[in-house]
């Protein structure tokens, strides 16, 4: 976590990215609706929103399962609608992009053998030389993700949903990428088997080095694992910055009320909790709002004439924080 | 208090091609009138099972050799599938966790509300679909009137959810069953659902059992907790108990894997549960406790007595069991619990107050 994130090596930059479904058609939906962030080297970035939020739809934009309406995508400084599908850039492109997937359950193939399943992307790279170094790379992997080197040539109905998440994690992580989505990971997992699958994927990405597009709707969780924070909101960016900035000093009241819905394990904070509902509206008034920097890495959706409030808000907020701090 | 419902030293297998699965392994607990009781542990703990063994919904492979279940000097185990028919939807009504499955996407949703009334209540159909528009109108549907004729496809999650609850609460159940009603939604929608359900309660003076893994909506929702574990119940106590006083072991591990604001390291609960095909002999989360005794291995604990309405399952409560201390988080949660106490205005002259 570098103070001086300006520094660091962007691995992702994504710029006015826009992506429309059933362009022209009397059911478009603007899925994505001009959103710019970028993802440090190293970095996990998190991204919540509420369902329709297009959140999933931009982690599936940046592994390009979709090609933009408009705007751009550069992984390494690379313009990925630039690449030629099925040339040897998108093969390298997969290999350093890796996703896992939200539901444990539909995304291993059924029918297929773990050591299958785990090896689909060595054998589709070409990383291994012969069916002994195919089977060592397989165990190494089962013994990083934590699961035991017997289970390889076992079939997932076998498997827990944590464990199934263990193995969707050691595919993603055989062809040695650089950068990984994770959609929802554990958003399907019991209380306990949660923590279990975060603090794997934190252990593994010290050691290799790997950098996390992190989705979730679980705030708490998100700020946890998180280094920074997007909030997005109808296909927009409402809220980017660290991710205790954007946990405990809001700005954007969509942020504040998305937070306020949050039920945590307190039932003393939950007597007085209040939900704040967002009211929509207050973004009716025909002005020109886009993501506008409030303070250095703060970033909020505003109009023009909107940012001396937020800086004032900003301000506010942080003179309460140095008292309280001091008392 | 008048108890609503009471369960009592309740077993359920399975039959499968691998031998018997002891879902349930000796159960008690009881509902009081008006309040909500929510039971909480992981999938495959029981939890579901439990409560739809009270619906008179277990699989056909399902046997209960062992209990009983009394409703209004009934019992529910005992009672005819006529008898069933006649509690279900009327007196005792169940919210499911999918509300894309749970409603039928062929039959107006007016018409699906208005059905439990036409069974039970021999009602005309006018006056039925009159008082399901005011139920639809209850749970906050918007302009209801119109909509009757519509279809689920043509409502949001969130609004089928609360199609769901406009079914359960037509009758005005005396027990309202909830299984994981709000974990398919949004974390937005799912703050407006358990308002609703808080609201109905007050509104329709019903009792409510509340299913789910989500701590975050226990905290919020529940006046008494239960904590299933493997077939068991192995802690039951108020809301503040169970948050701020835990006794057993896997209660620690649930609330202390929950991140805070200034954890560092998440704790995991070590391994998995185990095969309830074979059920341990002593306490079933001793091979994942690191407080666990050499007794554990060997003798299922009984329920110590914390307070009258507090018990936890485990022999770290025996008098002769070594003094632990437990996680950091709990003895924060302790901390935190009797500096509110010490805030509360005394309890008896508050009342005397009023």
């Amino acid at each position: 976590m570098a103070t001086n994130p300006e520094k660091r090596k962007k691995i992702v930059e994504v710029k006015h990215l826009k992506q429309y479904f059933n362009v022209g058609r009397k059911n478009e939906v603007r899925a994505i609706d001009d959103i710019s962030f970028d993802i440090y080297e190293g970095e996990t970035f998190g991204l919540v929103g509420e369902s329709g939020s297009g959140k999933s739809t931009t982690g599936r934009s940046i592994i390009r399962l979709y090609d933009p309406t408009d705007g751009e995508i550069l992984f390494n400084g690379r313009d990925i609608s630039k690449i030629k599908n099925h040339s040897a850039e998108m093969l390298e492109f997969r290999r350093e992009m890796q996703m896992i997937f939200q539901d444990p359950y539909a995304s291993l193939n059924p029918r297929m053998k773990i050591k299958d399943i785990i090896a689909e992307g060595l054998d589709i790279h070409h990383l291994v030389k012969n069916d002994q170094e195919r089977d060592a790379r397989v165990e190494e992997l089962l013994d990083l993700v934590g699961l035991n080197r017997d289970h390889m040539t076992r079939y997932p109905h076998e498997f827990s949903g944590g464990q199934r998440q263990r193995i969707g994690i050691a595919r993603a992580l055989a062809v040695k990428p650089r950068f990984i989505i994770a959609d929802e990971p554990i958003s399907a997992l019991d209380v306990s088997i949660q923590a279990q699958v975060v603090n794997l994927l934190e252990d593994i990405q010290k050691e290799q080095n790997l950098t996390y597009l992190f989705i979730a709707h679980d705030l708490s969780m998100v700020k946890y694992i998180s280094d920074r924070i997007a909030v997005m909101h109808n296909g927009r960016l409402m809220e980017l910055s660290t991710a205790d900035e954007v946990y405990n000093y809001p700005l954007h009241p969509y942020t504040s009320s998305l937070l306020s819905a949050v039920p945590l394990p307190d039932p003393e904070y939950e007597r007085k909790r209040k939900a704040q509902p967002y009211d929509a509206s207050i973004e009716d008034d025909s002005k020109d709002r886009y993501l506008q920097e409030i303070v250095p890495g703060h970033m909020v959706y505003a109009a023009d004439e909107e940012v001396k409030m937020y800086k004032e808000r900003y301000d506010k907020i942080h003179e309460k924080k140095t008292v309280s701090e001091t008392n | 208090m008048e108890k609503v419902l009471d369960v009592k030293d309740l077993e359920i297998n399975f039959h499968t091609f691998a031998g018997d699965v002891k879902a349930i392994r000796d159960v008690s607990f009881h509902l009081n009138k008006g309040e909500t009781l929510a039971i909480v542990g992981e999938s495959g703990s029981g939890k579901s099972v439990t409560v739809r063994s009270i619906m008179g919904l277990l699989a056909k492979n399902s046997v209960i050799p062992k209990g009983s279940i009394n409703f209004k000097g009934k019992d529910l185990i005992k009672a005819s599938k006529k008898e069933m028919e006649e509690i279900r939807g009327n007196d005792i009504s169940m919210i499911f966790q999918d509300p894309m499955t749970s409603l039928d996407p062929t039959m107006p949703i007016g018409k699906q509300v208005a059905e439990p009334l036409l069974i039970h209540n021999q009602m005309s159909r006018s006056k039925a679909m009159e008082r399901a528009q005011e139920v639809l109108e209850l749970v906050g549907i918007p302009n209801a009137k119109n909509r009757m004729k519509d279809y689920p496809h043509q409502f949001s999650g969130g609004q089928r959810q609360r199609i769901v609850i406009a079914i359960a609460i037509v009758n005005y159940p005396e027990i309202l069953i909830a299984d994981e009603p709000t974990t398919a939604l949004d974390v937005t929608i799912q703050a407006q659902i358990i308002d609703l359900m808080k609201e109905l309660q007050s509104k329709i003076e019903t009792s409510i059992i509340f299913i789910t893994h989500d701590l975050g909506v226990v905290a919020g929702i529940a006046d008494r907790v239960a904590v299933m574990y493997a077939g068991k119940i192995i802690e039951y106590g108020t809301v503040d108990e169970i948050f701020y006083d835990p006794r057993h072991p896997y209660t620690w591990g649930l609330l202390n894997s929950m991140p805070t604001m200034d954890s560092k390291k998440l704790y995991a609960i070590p391994g998995t549960p185990p095969n309830l095909l074979e059920p341990p002999v002593g306490d079933a989360f001793a091979p994942r406790n690191e407080y666990a005794l050499a007794i554990d291995f060997e003798a299922m604990p009984p329920f110590f007595k914390v307070t009258d309405t507090h018990y936890a399952a485990t022999w770290l409560m025996h008098p002769d069991a070594p003094h632990i201390d437990p996680p950091a988080e709990i003895i924060r949660r302790r901390k935190q619990y009797e500096k509110y106490l010490k805030n509360q205005p005394v309890e008896g002259g508050a009342q005397l107050g009023n």
